[in-house]
């Protein structure tokens, strides 16, 4: 096994013992020549969500399943805050542990109230408590309350998921248990769940194991991300940062992807890159400064700032001297993007908007532009010095 | 022999079944009881023998054998042969007609239980259900479609077969149809008012069940979402 599978959390200044410790975790099954997962220990550290990614038959789902007891090992140990998963019965283990699954499995001959309150009731909670519980996991996933009496298959496939998740968090368990549980809902929706995922988990603090075969889902949700080889031996543990910037051997490498420098874009914010003011001039400048600042960037056409916004653009061949820059007519830039937004999500919106500069606002304040050549050096990383600033904020119509 | 009857007498005079109100109320109502007590007992055996299928799948096949073996001996015979043990009796009657409904029973609750999608059980298991709670709050519910489709099919049967245990001296509406056969010259009002309200009984309890099943199931019939 690498190296770095040896201590995953050591170094890293981790306060408490692992929620979730996995000791020479091993499954064969009946009829297969070699385990579906061998002699895997692995640690979760409190409150942190830990994706396992891999190809199929890896052993992923299996490690997963090992946990809550849904599949027993054939060898190995299950500790969860210190004690063996082994040591009581397995209903009452899960009941402790929520767990989602892909096709989320909701009772269809239940309400979504009922079924948010399976956990609940097996423990024998009272009327209102449940009640009161429904009713804020509700909103907890952003489901309106009358949806409480609805039956599932009344519910699109992202409302369901959510219920799932719901289901799983009913009564507050410290481990969530996620097995491909976007698996199965369109893109759109998919990164919606996830954002909301991450939401809850800042809020609540749970500690999740998550299961996918989507590496850019690992790197969007996990804090780490354990990469599984076919037969269940782990090629790396670390953040996805790290795995990003440093894999540990040609398997990650080639799991990773060609694009595994687009995907270091995906955990950086553009507030934090290196953003550039750009060719921007105060409303009350005069035409001839803008043209200068213009000239000065390499380009031919200016940004208008209002105070610390930025209110368009337009072309300098359209300045009339003795004006002031704010009194010409300005087009508006047509890629806004928040500071929070990933420098990938910054890129995308470039791209697909057919433009070639991005405006980085945070609230309607400017904090500078972003342009694509720059986003494409750190692609490349190579290409030094400053690109040849030809980009414009128009697109092949505007100019017409 | 069809044409001694229309010559004899005509098929159905009114003021006889006028005159006979009382006398057709009782024996709808055995007919309606021997009907309930099969169909109860053979559920409550089936459903018994369903579990042992299910939770030990090597039994289903010699189950349902045994199932198939009970549905072809012909009724007559199944009479003689249980005649020694029972005697002459609503219990000899009862015990035929359950031997009927539990092919259908078991196959349908465990057809029932087997449709029950996968990741269903899952979740169950993954919420911590152990497995007796389950069956019956989980796989049950889920599998009653199926399971009250089986129990239409038996109870139609049963309706059916009870006028045969005419013969062995009970047989609600099948008394009178065998009266009617029996009398000299045969009176065809008997037969036909005895085969009608027969099949009028079986549809009713059809209907019913299936209004039960509509009852039971709020789930089934509300709209998908896109």
């Amino acid at each position: 096994m690498p190296e770095t599978t040896a201590a995953p959390v050591a170094g890293t200044a981790t306060p408490t013992d692992p929620m979730i410790a996995l000791r020479g975790l091993t499954k064969a099954f009946d009829g297969q020549d070699r385990p579906a997962v061998d002699h895997l220990d692995l640690d979760v550290p409190r409150g942190e969500i830990v994706v396992l990614v891999g190809p199929s038959g890896c052993g992923k789902t299996t490690t997963l399943k090992m946990i809550n007891r849904i599949i027993e090992p054939t060898s190995g140990e299950v500790f969860i805050d210190g004690q063996p998963t082994s040591a009581r019965p397995a209903h009452e283990l899960r009941r402790d542990l929520g767990y989602v699954i892909q096709q989320v499995g909701l009772f269809p001959h239940k309400t979504i109230a009922q079924n948010i309150a399976t956990v609940p009731r097996l423990l024998g909670w009272d009327r209102d408590r449940i009640r009161a519980r429904t009713a804020e996991l509700l909103e907890r996933v952003d489901l309106e309350p009358e949806l409480a009496s609805r039956y599932p298959s009344e519910l699109s496939g992202g409302q369901r998921q959510r219920v799932g998740v719901a289901r799983a968090l009913a009564a507050d368990p410290p481990v969530l248990l996620m097995d491909e549980p976007y698996g199965a809902v369109d893109p759109l929706v998919r990164g919606r769940l996830q954002d909301q995922l991450l939401e809850l988990q800042r809020e609540l603090g749970k500690t999740i194991v998550f299961v996918t075969h989507d590496i850019d889902e690992a790197i969007k949700l996990g804090d780490r991300i354990a990469i599984l080889n076919v037969g269940g031996v782990l090629e790396q543990y670390a953040p996805p940062a790290e795995i990003l910037r440093e894999p540990a051997n040609d398997f990650v490498r080639s799991f990773l992807g060609a694009e595994r420098a687009l995907k270091q874009l995906s955990l950086q914010a553009v507030g934090d890159a290196e953003l550039v003011r750009g060719p921007v001039v105060a409303a009350d400048e005069s035409a001839t400064a803008a043209r200068s600042v213009a000239q000065a960037e390499g380009v031919d056409w200016v940004g208008v700032l209002d105070g610390e916004r930025l209110r368009g653009w337009l072309w300098t061949d359209d300045l009339e001297d003795g004006r002031r820059v704010g009194d010409h007519a300005t087009r508006d830039f047509r890629v806004m993007v928040d500071h929070a937004t990933s420098l990938r999500g910054a890129l995308d919106a470039i791209v697909t908007s057919r433009n070639q500069v991005a405006v980085v606002v945070d609230d309607d304040r400017y904090r500078g532009m972003l342009f694509i050549e720059d986003v494409a050096r750190r692609l490349t990383l190579s290409g030094g010095g400053r690109a040849n600033r030809r980009a414009t904020p128009a697109v092949s119509e505007d100019r017409a | 022999m069809t044409g001694v009857l229309a010559q004899a007498r005509p098929l159905l005079e009114w003021d006889w079944v006028g005159r006979n109100g009382e006398l057709l109320w009782e024996l709808t109502r055995q007919h309606l009881y021997f009907t309930g007590m099969a169909v109860g007992i053979g559920l409550a055996i089936s459903l018994a023998l369903s579990v042992v299928a299910l939770r030990w799948r090597a039994t289903l096949t010699p189950i349902l054998g045994f199932g198939s073996v009970l549905y072809t001996i012909p009724s007559l015979a199944l009479f003689a042969l249980l005649l020694p043990v029972l005697g002459i009796g609503d219990a000899l009657a009862i015990t035929a007609l359950v031997t009927y409904t539990i092919l259908i029973l078991v196959r349908n609750i465990v057809a029932g239980i087997d449709g029950v999608p996968r990741e269903v059980i899952e979740a169950a298991d993954g919420m911590g259900y152990r497995p007796a709670r389950r069956f019956l709050e989980i796989e049950l519910p889920l599998a009653m479609p199926v399971v009250v489709a089986g129990l239409r099919i038996a109870s139609v049967t049963v309706i059916g077969l009870v006028t045969v245990t005419a013969l062995i001296g009970r047989g609600g509406l099948g008394a009178l149809i065998l009266r009617g056969f029996r009398t000299l010259p045969p009176f065809p009002t008997m037969i036909v008012v005895g085969t009608l309200l027969s099949v009028v009984l079986a549809i009713t309890v059809d209907l019913l069940l299936l209004g039960v099943e509509r009852a039971l199931t709020p789930w089934a019939r509300r709209k998908t979402a896109p």
